[in-house]
């Protein structure tokens, strides 16, 4: 494997090296989350039980499902979750 | 990788005619127990038979300094003695003491070039094995996540992809200057950061800069960070302004730096980055970003950089940087705050008189053609044709540049009008200028086929904007 690319900071450095990660919501009430699908094997499953306990709560949920785990998600998947949801919650693994 | 204290130590490569004729020798100073160590460069089974140390990630190479091959040195406690390169009897007889070595072989054959000196691997090794002295905080990208997305993920770009500035490019650029890399240049507009030698390299890397146009990036830089400038005006403006660099002397040959065909366009490599690494600057170190700092209405393409030489084949005309108090023979940069260009043409004009009136109409367009008197600024860039105009009938800069203040005044009372949108009234009123003296630059650029001439509209000019700054661009 290739080491990793050094760069030398161009700016004033008066932000942290390490970009911070977007805050999450403190509630999410009002809000659309997307399941996204990746399509591994029982991704589907844990999305429903997902899907029924945020049903419960009242939380409107989207769901979207890529082509194949193998590759990214299509531009047009991407800019649709981007669109429609606030926050999306993937399942990655088996 | 530890040196051998005592002892001979023999640095070669195979693809070197000379290290495979010395390898004998080599053979003849182990078996007597007087060789150390033999780092190979490019392969470690060569010089056949001896117990060779691979020295293909070229450490020991740089340790030792070594520029040629073979190299023989002679340490004892710890420190070198004696040192040989190539091949030349008395010299290996002195450094090894013996004077019955390399019987058979030629008195002398210099050697080759070593790989720790190849072109750029010095400062790869300095940045592997040595202290760089760089003081910029180092971000690592894990392979194999694409420097260049992360690099437009942080910000760090004008819109366009950019160099990575890895250590080893910082170094080479560094290079191109005689000033230390901790020099504190200035403080960068609008955020008024402090750059140093150090982030001005890093940037003009990331522009795509060769070390040897450095200079005119620092001179620039300096020339930008004259008070009289108004760095922090023009970078923050809603106008839209950019910096407008024009090169006079003769680096701007010696770098490439294009006056002819597509000037003030693309195509030149010196011309595209020297302006967008003082662009970069004021991105980076200065915050100037659209929306933020950056205040600009619409912008304009010359935003991303413009720099160019002017053309001085003909020694009839004096150059700009001449004409504002540089000595002849000298480099020079001037500086311009600017918000745009237009290309204007009056083909028929054939005598200097009609032309410089017709340019002059031109002219009175920039800002608006009801605005005179002060606080307007041009660079009028001169094409080939009319330059060969003006030379025909003798005129030098002194006379073009009278007759197009004269070509650009107007009377009062018609620039009010004009500039409310009205007719004017009555008897024409006092003759206002134009431009006030020093915001009306000349220059000579372009192909030598085309009557045409281009303004380069100013910013907010005279005393209380920006005014053109000239600096001597130094090593």
């Amino acid at each position: 494997m290739r080491e990793p690319t050094v760069l030398l900071d161009p700016t004033s450095e008066r932000s942290d090296a390490m970009r911070a990660r977007k805050t999450p919501p403190a509630s999410l009430e009002g809000l659309t989350v997307g399941l996204l699908d990746i399509s591994k094997g029982r991704g589907d499953k844990f999305l429903d039980r997902l899907e029924s306990l945020f049903g419960e709560r009242g939380i409107t949920v989207e769901r979207f499902a890529k082509p194949t785990f193998a590759k990214k998600a299509p531009d047009d998947l991407a800019a649709a979750i981007a669109e429609r949801c606030d926050i999306v919650v993937e399942a990655l693994a088996d | 990788m530890q040196l051998p204290d005592e002892g001979l130590i023999l640095v070669l490569k195979e693809d070197c005619e000379t290290c495979r004729m010395i390898a004998p020798v080599a053979a003849d100073l182990a078996r007597r127990g007087l060789l150390a160590a033999v780092y190979s460069q490019d392969n470690p089974a060569f010089p056949p038979g001896l117990d060779v140390a691979d020295d293909r990630e070229l450490e020991v190479s740089w340790r030792l300094n070594t520029e040629i091959v073979p190299t023989l040195v002679r340490r004892r406690g710890g420190q070198e003695t004696a040192r040989t390169v190539g091949w030349h009897r008395e010299e290996w007889q002195a450094v090894t003491g013996l004077n019955d070595i390399g019987e058979g072989l030629p008195e002398q054959r210099p050697g080759c070039g070593s790989l720790a000196v190849s072109p750029g691997m010095a400062e790869e090794l300095q940045v592997r094995y040595g202290d760089t002295g760089l003081a910029a905080r180092e971000l690592a990208v894990p392979f194999p996540e694409d420097p260049f997305e992360q690099m437009f993920d942080r910000g760090w770009t004008d819109g366009l992809p950019v160099v990575p500035p890895t250590p080893a490019r910082v170094l080479r650029m560094l290079d191109g200057t005689r000033r230390k890399a901790d020099e504190i240049i200035g403080m960068i507009p609008p955020s008024g950061e402090v750059c140093t030698v150090e982030k001005a390299a890093i940037n003009a890397v990331m522009a795509g800069c060769r070390p040897d146009y450095f200079p005119v990036v620092l001179a620039a830089l300096d020339a930008a960070l004259d008070p009289d400038f108004a760095y922090q005006g023009l970078m923050s403006t809603t106008m839209g302004a950019g910096v407008c660099i024009i090169v006079n002397g003769p680096i701007a040959r010696r770098i490439g730096l294009n006056s002819g065909f597509n000037a003030l366009g693309h195509g030149f490599r010196a011309n595209a980055t020297i302006a967008r690494a003082l662009q970069l600057i004021v991105i980076n170190i200065g915050g100037a970003v659209p929306g933020g700092m950056d205040r600009s209405t619409m912008g304009h393409p010359g935003k991303f950089g413009l720099c160019f030489a002017e053309d001085e084949s003909d020694p009839s005309w004096t150059p700009l940087a001449q004409s504002r108090g540089v000595p002849a023979g000298a480099s020079a940069v001037t500086v311009f705050g600017f918000c745009g260009t237009t290309i204007n043409n009056a083909e028929t004009a054939r005598e200097p008189e009609g032309l410089s009136r017709s340019i002059g109409q031109c002219l009175n367009a920039v800002y608006h053609p009801g605005l005179a008197g002060g606080g307007i600024g041009a660079v009028l860039v001169l094409g080939g044709e009319y330059g060969r105009i003006y030379r025909e009938a003798g005129w030098d800069r002194a006379q073009v540049e009278a007759a197009l203040h004269k070509a650009t005044e107007r009377p009062s009372n018609r620039l009010i009008a004009e500039f409310m949108g009205e007719e004017a009234q009555g008897q024409p009123g006092e003759p206002v200028r134009k431009f006030a003296d020093g915001d009306l630059l000349v220059v000579r650029a372009g192909s030598n086929a085309g009557l045409f001439s281009t303004i380069i509209h100013g910013w907010s000019s005279g005393p209380r904007g920006s005014q053109p700054i000239t600096r001597e661009v130094k090593p």
